[in-house]
C-alpha cells in the first residue's frame, strides 16, 4: 500500500518530523488552560506560523494543531460538538502550508489521548474510544492530512482503540507512547511489550510506531535501543523532549540546547530510529540544528547507554524493564503461591 | 477458583489474617478485603486500628512497590480500589468512634487539564494513609480552588497536571493565594509528569511529588511541621 510519508521515506532514507507545538503556541499567547484547538478557528494565523516554522527549518513532516481535538478533552472546553471540524480545518491550513514549501512535506494529523482511562481499570469502553478515534481521524482526513499521527499514549487499550479507529476512517497511521515512569509508559508497558503489541495488531498496525515526551532525550533513546533490540522492522519514531521544562520570567523553557539536540537527531538515527523529531520545548532552532547535523554528521554504531549518557545527560532511572533480571520481583501473594503448587 | 477457595479467612488468626490482607490489596482483590474488614469488627477490633494496622499497612507496600517500580498504574488502581471497599465499611465507624485525624487534603487537576490517573491516585492513597480527601475532579479554575479552600479549610492543596499547556496554570492558582493573603495558611502540593522539583519551587509550591508514594510521605512531613509549630 502506497502512502506520501513511506515514498518520501524511502526516498530519504530517514525523515526530519517537527518540534512542540504547546511550547511554540504559548510563546505566541496562548493562555495556560486554554484549548490550543481553537486557535485553528480564531486564530488560524498562527497556526501557520507554527507549521511553517518546522517547515523552514527543515522539517519533512510536521503534525497538525489537533492533539486534542476529541470529545472528551473538547468537553472541557464545550466544544465537544466541533471536533470533527477543528480537526479538519488542522489538516486543511497544514495542507496548505505543505503544498507552497516547494518541496514535498508530509501532514501528519496529530491525535492525543482521551484522558480517560480504558476498562476495565477505569470506565471509558473500547466502543466509545473507538468512536472517539473515529471522528477526529475522519476530521484530519477530510482536512486532506496524509497520515494519521497517535501520540503520548500510555495504555495499550488506547493505541489499539486509535488503531480502529483510523482503520474505519481508512487513514493510514503512526502511533507513539510516551515511556514516562521507569522507562515504561505511565501503565507499565515496556518497550519490548510495546513492538509485540502493535506486530499484534494484524490489519490495524501502524505504518510507523515509536516514542515521543516522557523525561528527556536520554530515556528516550534507551527506549529506541529496546525497540531495535526486538527486531521491529516497521519505521521507528523518535521523538524526544529538548531537556526538561523550568519556569523562567513566567514562561515554560526546557533546557535541552539546540546542540543537544543535534547529538540526539544523529544518535536516534544509529539507534535505529527513522522518523526523528523533537517533542516539548523543541522550537525551530532546535529543527535547524538537527537538519544539519542529520545531512553532515553519521555515527557508525548504535550508542552504548554509556555513550547516551555522556552525551545528553543522565536517565530518570536505573532500568527500563527490558534487561534480563528485570527489576524486582513483585511481591507473590499466598494465594498466588497456593494455586501454583 | 477452587485454589483460592484453599484459603478461608475467617479461620486465620488475626496475625495471619491481617498478613493475608496485605496480599489481597496487593492483589487487588476487593470482596476479599471487605470480608476480613468485617471479621476484625466482629472479632472487637477498634476500627482505626483495622485502618491503621491492616488496610495502611498493606497500601504502604503497594506504594513503596509502585515508587520502585514494580507495580504501575493499573494494579495500584485496583489495589486503591480494594482498599476502597474496606474503608467505605469503616468510614462512618469511624466518625462514630472519633478515630484521630491525620489531616485533610483538596485535591484537584487544574483548567484544561483532564487528566485524572494521577490525581485520583494521589486521593487514593492518601485516603489510604488517613487523611481526608475532598477531590474537586478535572478541569479546575482557580475560583474553584479557592471556594473550597475557603470552605474545607484542610492543611493541604494538591494540583496536578499532566500537559505543557497546562502546569503554568498552577502558578496562576498559587499567585492567587498570595494576593488574597491565603498563601501561608496551606501546604500546596504539585505534581504530573512534566513537573519536577525545581519547577515547583519556582512557581511558589511548597513541593513537588513526583508519584503517589512520594506525596504521602511529603504529606506527613508537612502537615507533622505544621502541628509542631502551631503547637510551639
Amino acid at each position: 500500500m502506497s502512502n506520501p510519508m513511506i515514498d518520501l521515506l524511502n526516498a530519504k532514507g530517514t525523515l526530519l518530523a517537527d518540534g512542540a507545538t504547546g511550547t511554540n503556541l504559548f510563546n505566541m499567547g496562548l493562555m495556560s488552560g486554554d484549548a490550543p484547538e481553537l486557535w485553528n478557528t480564531d486564530e488560524p494565523g498562527k497556526i501557520k506560523t507554527l507549521y511553517t516554522g518546522a517547515v523552514e527549518a527543515g522539517s519533512d513532516l510536521f503534525l497538525t494543531n489537533s492533539f486534542g481535538a476529541n470529545a472528551s478533552r473538547l468537553k472541557l472546553h464545550g466544544a465537544e460538538k466541533r471536533v470533527r471540524e477543528l480537526s479538519r480545518v488542522a489538516a486543511e491550513i497544514g495542507r496548505d502550508v505543505a503544498d507552497t514549501a516547494g518541496r514535498r512535506v508530509i501532514v501528519a494529523g496529530s491525535v492525543g489521548p482521551t484522558g480517560d482511562i480504558m476498562e476495565p481499570v477505569g470506565t471509558l469502553s473500547h466502543a466509545l474510544a473507538v468512536e472517539m478515534f473515529h471522528e477526529t481521524a475522519d476530521g484530519l482526513k477530510e482536512g486532506g492530512a496524509d497520515i494519521g499521527w497517535l501520540e503520548t499514549i500510555s495504555a495499550p487499550e488506547e493505541y489499539r482503540a486509535a488503531a480502529e479507529g483510523f482503520t474505519l476512517a481508512g487513514l493510514a497511521w503512526c502511533g507513539t507512547m510516551s515511556f514516562d515512569t521507569a522507562g515504561r509508559t505511565m501503565m507499565g508497558l515496556t518497550s519490548a511489550d510495546m513492538v509485540k503489541m502493535v506486530e499484534d495488531l494484524g490489519d490495524h498496525a501502524p505504518l510507523g510506531f515509536g516514542a515521543n515526551c516522557g523525561t528527556g532525550a536520554s530515556d528516550l533513546l534507551r527506549t529506541i535501543l529496546g525497540f531495535a533490540a526486538q527486531g521491529a522492522e516497521r519505521p521507528i519514531i523518535a521523538k524526544g523532549n529538548a531537556g526538561i521544562p523550568k519556569y523562567v520570567d513566567g514562561h515554560i523553557h526546557y533546557d535541552g540546547t539546540p546542540e543537544l539536540m543535534a547529538d540526539y537527531a544523529v544518535m536516534a538515527r544509529a539507534c535505529g530510529a527513522r522518523i526523528i523529531g523533537g517533542c516539548c520545548g523543541t522550537m525551530p532552532e532546535h529543527l535547524r540544528h538537527m537538519r544539519e547535523a542529520l545531512d553532515t554528521r553519521t555515527m557508525d554504531h548504535p550508542p552504548s547507554l554509556e555513550e547516551i549518557v555522556d552525551r545528553l545527560g543522565a536517565f530518570s532511572s536505573a532500568a527500563d524493564g527490558t534487561e534480563a533480571d528485570a527489576a524486582p520481583a513483585r511481591r507473590t501473594s499466598r494465594r498466588k503461591r497456593r494455586a501454583a503448587g | 477458583m477452587s485454589d483460592e477457595d484453599d484459603i478461608i479467612l475467617a479461620e486465620l488468626d488475626d496475625e495471619e489474617l491481617v498478613q493475608q490482607m496485605f496480599d489481597d490489596l496487593y492483589d487487588g482483590l476487593k470482596e476479599e478485603i471487605e470480608e476480613a474488614v468485617q471479621i476484625l469488627l466482629e472479632r472487637g477490633w477498634q476500627p482505626y486500628d483495622i485502618l491503621t494496622k491492616a488496610l495502611v499497612g498493606g497500601m504502604t507496600i503497594v506504594g513503596a512497590d509502585f515508587r520502585d517500580g514494580i507495580l504501575f498504574v493499573p494494579e495500584v488502581l485496583l489495589a486503591a480500589n480494594a482498599m476502597k471497599g474496606g474503608m467505605a465499611i469503616l468510614k462512618p465507624l469511624l466518625v462514630e468512634t472519633g478515630a484521630p485525624r491525620v489531616g485533610k487534603m483538596v485535591i484537584g487537576t487544574v483548567k484544561g487539564d483532564i487528566h485524572d490517573i494521577g490525581k485520583n491516585l494521589v486521593g487514593m492513597m492518601m485516603e489510604g494513609a488517613g487523611f481526608e480527601v475532598v477531590d474537586l475532579g478535572i478541569n479546575n479554575p482557580v475560583e474553584s480552588y479557592m471556594e473550597a479552600l475557603e470552605k474545607e479549610q484542610p492543611e493541604i492543596l494538591g494540583m496536578s497536571a499532566l500537559l505543557t499547556t497546562t502546569m503554568p496554570y498552577m502558578k496562576v492558582v498559587i499567585d492567587t493565594m498570595v494576593e488574597q493573603g491565603v498563601r501561608d495558611n496551606y501546604i500546596v502540593l504539585v505534581g504530573g509528569a512534566p513537573l519536577n522539583e525545581e519547577f515547583g519551587k519556582a512557581i511558589g509550591a511548597d513541593a513537588y511529588c513526583r508519584d503517589a508514594a512520594v506525596a504521602v510521605e511529603t504529606a506527613k512531613e508537612w502537615v507533622g511541621r505544621m502541628h509542631n509549630r502551631k503547637s510551639a
